[in-house]
């Protein structure tokens, strides 16, 4: 490799840099360790929509928190992972992520609207 | 190599031109930006459902009780179908990592392999959904009994046997929304499968077209983690 070129995004070198982002070796025992970690999270889920469903051991809203917070266990493995979103500047990862405060947002206007729905104007 | 980033030196006029400040290809850039336009389609769109859905919570119908079914099995299995079908888009998932990985590694046949795999993982996923939609849209053999004695019989955009007709609404649009996604994906695959064959990556030196068809992949991946969350568990 040509060691002696100087990093590929100073020279804008997409091949160069592409090189450089040269995964380790060990980068499928990484791969695998995350696809074992979805997959026993989404089990876990089913199990626990499922069992609870039948002898409902939690109260329907806090089954809803547990089953949100294990989707965005999943979803933080997919984009730090597999989306390589982890090994970005920081700065790039905060344009990525930033914006999703808003969703944020509109999550608590709409479900506190929601609950005035129909009653103002009918 | 690693030294070249170290004497980076971050006093150097960042913006100032001549480098990549977020220290990543435009291309790859542009695929992000173009995700997180997309995610807040889906964002709104889920929480249109959510909003809804709180609303007339008390006529709508439990997911438990209605996707029920799995292909060629007679009885009760809830969640069971919906399962495997997130059990094969993380397994595609994973397969497009490695393709990406064999990449990296500037690997053909890697690249030719893992993408055919995740092709196919696609094509399954597919077509569990038709029968997903067929399902629902043919209904229960018992059906609802109507007030004036007709029998309402599966789920359309007017009604729906399982509960409010909304709820059937969303899910076709959103589901649908999430499936077209699958299908674009599958398609621009099978073009970079095909790019592969042909060694146009070879000659252009770098795989980053299959990284950057990759995010794509993996984003419809994460849109189906909260479909799966927010039309199935909840």
């Amino acid at each position: 490799m040509e060691d002696n070129k100087p990093h590929g995004h100073e020279t804008g070198d997409i091949h160069h840099q592409f090189v450089e982002e040269h995964h380790a070796p060990s980068s499928k025992k990484l791969i695998w360790r995350v696809f074992w970690i979805l997959l026993g999270v989404t089990i876990v889920e089913v199990g626990l929509a499922e069992l609870n469903h039948m002898y409902h051991f939690l109260s329907k809203s806090i089954m809803n928190y547990v089953l949100i917070g294990l989707t965005i266990v999943k979803a933080y493995f997919i984009v730090a992972y597999f989306m390589h979103l982890k090994h970005e500047a920081l700065s790039m990862r905060y344009i990525i992520i930033l914006p999703f405060l808003l969703i944020a947002y509109l999550i608590a206007i709409a479900l506190y609207e929601g609950s005035f729905l129909g009653t103002v104007i009918g | 190599m690693a030294n070249e980033s170290i004497d980076l030196n971050p006093k150097k006029n960042l913006w100032g031109g001549g480098v990549s400040p977020f220290n990543v290809s435009w291309g790859k850039m542009y695929m992000w930006f173009f995700l997180v336009s997309d995610a807040f389609t889906f964002s709104g769109l889920l929480i249109a459902y959510g909003t809804l859905r709180h609303k007339y919570a008390e006529s709508w119908p439990v997911a438990n009780e209605v996707f029920t079914h799995f292909p060629f099995v007679h009885g009760d299995m809830p969640l069971a179908f919906v399962g495997l079908m997130t059990f094969i888009l993380i397994m595609s998932s994973v397969t497009m990592v490695l393709a990406v990985d064999a990449g990296h590694r500037m690997d053909r046949k890697g690249v030719i392999m893992w993408l055919g795999l995740t092709i196919i993982g696609g094509f399954i996923f597919l077509g569990s959904q038709a029968w997903e939609w067929s399902h629902f849209i043919h209904g229960t053999e018992a059906g609802k009994m109507l007030a004036d004695g007709s029998i309402l019989q599966g789920a359309n955009l007017i009604s729906n046997e399982y509960g409010h007709p909304l709820f059937a609404g969303f899910f076709f649009f959103i589901t649908g929304f999430h499936g077209f996604h699958v299908f674009s994906g599958v398609v621009i695959n099978i073009i970079i499968f095909f790019n592969a064959i042909n060694g146009v990556y070879d000659r252009r030196g770098h795989y980053e077209q299959v990284e950057k068809t990759g995010l794509y992949w993996h984003f419809v991946d994460l849109v189906w983690v909260f479909v799966f969350t927010f039309f199935y568990l909840v």
